[in-house]
């Protein structure tokens, strides 16, 4: 694989609509799978109170920050309105043989 | 004549909700927010948490609202205290002799914090800006010994805050349990069980006769002597101004499930209002949630703008000590039986479920990653007012989600 791609996790890692955390090189992030199988990465610090993202609740491709639900788009990053108005940070990812990689950095 | 402007009184987290929300439901003249403080709105919430401790100078940390006033074309005045309001000719004065005229009014006044009607009160600091969480932090920085009258969020959290900062709290509490009127008795117990644990003392029952500058004498004659005296004893709607104009208040300034007051023209919400949550009741309630105020200041700015929604908010409001997180969903106390679900070793979601089988509350302690998710689902089955089988509820194998799907 080129440069720059983490190897992050087993697909199965993830439930369906749901997110879990992964730290590389110091850094969080949150790796979401949808209903549909698709999978997602963000940054893993809610933008507002850098709380983790993967400890909140996954509804369709929204998630929630855990501490006053702020809510994400995490298929693009975009804050969905107040308490959060700085939009997340995404990641391009890539599914291999029932591994999640996402490209870093 | 002046073009019609919306006023608001009281620039905090409330205020400044319905400041853009008024913008954003489409009302294109002036809107004016006046606030005594000399900040923009920010959050509270840190005030007894985060800003006492973290290492980094403290600056009020501006609610997510203050950065658009610009954009929006709202104009913020701070340094402005309203002093009173002359419904008949629709006018505010200000403490400065200026005046304005309002198509319609929002009080967005908050809550102040409850004073002690002892000697020597004034003695005892108090919490609820960020000037008075300043002066703590310096007493605070000091380590040494506070003395927190009062067993509520704010005395917990700041007992919390000093003990984290490597000084000994004393707490006194007049009832013989903390947070008796706010917390269901099992979570409070092991709220109480982590103070202790984290070197906290206690006295229950303990009524204070007289304060001073570095002591607390109880009705018992004890004397306990410390560095610091805090009174966290509760906050009091700020409801003068409505008063004097011929409002109705009791606790907190009545208003509708539209959140409009017994004046036409005048709207109310956040910590100052008690309003009908019909969801719940016909009797107004009020509440002093960060949740709450956000939403209906919204909802106040969205009605001012001619939309005419009744509130259909589900109260949520969460409290941090240590790493315990406890959040409280809808009404606790509407519940006549419960249902217990065991998050993790150290974290419990309760479930609260009125005589007709209807969920109308959920409160659960322990770190914020178990407690989080669940509360969340919890706080959207109560407003689906959903009937959710308790034997679900209490299976940890169940995942909570299948019953949003219902
Ligand atoms: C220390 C602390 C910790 C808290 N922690 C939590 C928590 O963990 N979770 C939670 O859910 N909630 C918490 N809260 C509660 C939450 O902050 C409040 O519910 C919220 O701030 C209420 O917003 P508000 O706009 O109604 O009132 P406020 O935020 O109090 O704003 C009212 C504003 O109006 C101004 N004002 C009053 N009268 C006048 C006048 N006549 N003219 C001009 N201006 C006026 C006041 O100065 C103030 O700036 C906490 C509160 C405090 C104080």
């Amino acid at each position: 694989m080129e440069e720059g791609w983490i190897d992050a996790c087993a697909i199965d890692d993830i439930e369906e609509e749901d997110v879990i955390g992964f730290e590389h090189g110091g850094h969080a992030y949150a790796l979401y799978r949808t209903l549909d199988d698709r999978f997602f990465c963000t940054d893993g610090l809610c933008t507002h109170e850098q709380v983790h993202l993967c400890d909140g609740l996954v509804m369709d491709t929204i998630i929630e920050c855990p501490k006053h639900n702020g809510r994400f788009d995490f298929t693009n990053g975009k804050a969905k309105g107040a308490p959060v108005c700085v939009d997340l940070k995404t990641y391009e990812t890539e599914v291999r043989d029932g591994r999640l990689f996402i490209k870093a950095g | 004549m002046a073009r019609p402007a919306m006023i608001i009184v009281g620039s905090g987290e409330a205020g400044g909700c319905a400041a853009v929300a008024l913008r954003e439901a489409g009302w294109e003249g002036p809107i004016t927010l006046y606030g005594e403080e000399r900040h923009g709105p920010y959050e509270r919430p840190p005030l007894s948490k985060e800003l006492l401790t973290e290492k980094e100078p403290p600056k009020p940390r501006p609610s997510a609202e203050a950065g658009r006033f610009d954009e929006l074309g709202i104009s913020h005045r701070p340094n402005s205290r309203v002093i009173d309001i002359d419904p008949a000719g629709k006018e505010i004065s200000l403490h400065s002799g200026q005046t304005a005229h309002y198509e319609k009014l929002l009080l967005a006044t908050g809550a102040r914090a409850r004073l002690m009607s002892v000697p020597g009160s004034e003695y005892a600091l108090t919490l609820r800006s960020f000037e008075d969480a300043w002066a703590l932090r310096h007493l605070f920085g000091a380590g040494g010994h506070a003395v927190i009258i009062g067993g509520g969020f704010i005395g917990l959290e700041l007992a919390a805050s000093a003990i984290k900062l490597g000084g000994r709290v004393t707490l006194l509490e007049n009832q013989e349990r903390l947070l008796s009127r706010a917390v269901p008795a099992e979570l409070a117990q092991r709220l109480h069980e982590e103070h202790v644990c984290r070197g906290v003392r206690f006295h229950f029952g303990a009524s204070v006769s007289r304060v001073e500058r570095r002591a607390v004498i109880l009705e018992n004659g004890e004397r306990i002597a410390g560095d610091v005296v805090i009174c966290g004893i509760g906050a009091e709607p700020e409801t003068a101004l409505a008063r004097k104009a011929g409002l109705r208040a009791q606790n907190g300034i009545v208003t509708d499930d539209r959140l409009c007051t017994s004046n036409p023209a005048i709207y109310a919400c956040g910590d100052c209002a008690a309003s009908v949550h019909p969801q719940f009741s016909d009797q107004p309630m009020r509440f002093e949630s960060w949740q709450i105020a956000r939403e209906q200041g919204a909802l106040a700015g969205r009605n001012m703008a001619g939309a005419n929604e009744r509130q259909s908010i589900v109260p949520w409001f969460w409290s941090q000590q240590y790493d315990l997180h406890l959040q409280i969903a809808g009404l606790p106390d509407l519940g006549k039986s419960t249902v217990v679900r065991p998050l993790s070793d150290d974290a419990v979601l309760q479930f609260y479920i009125d005589g007709g089988g209807r969920l109308v509350g959920a409160a659960a302690l322990g770190q914020l990653s178990d407690v989080a998710r669940d509360m969340r689902i919890a706080q959207m089955l109560i407003a689906r007012k959903a009937t959710p089988d308790p034997a679900v509820l209490a299976a940890t194998e169940r995942r909570l989600k299948t019953l949003l799907a219902a």
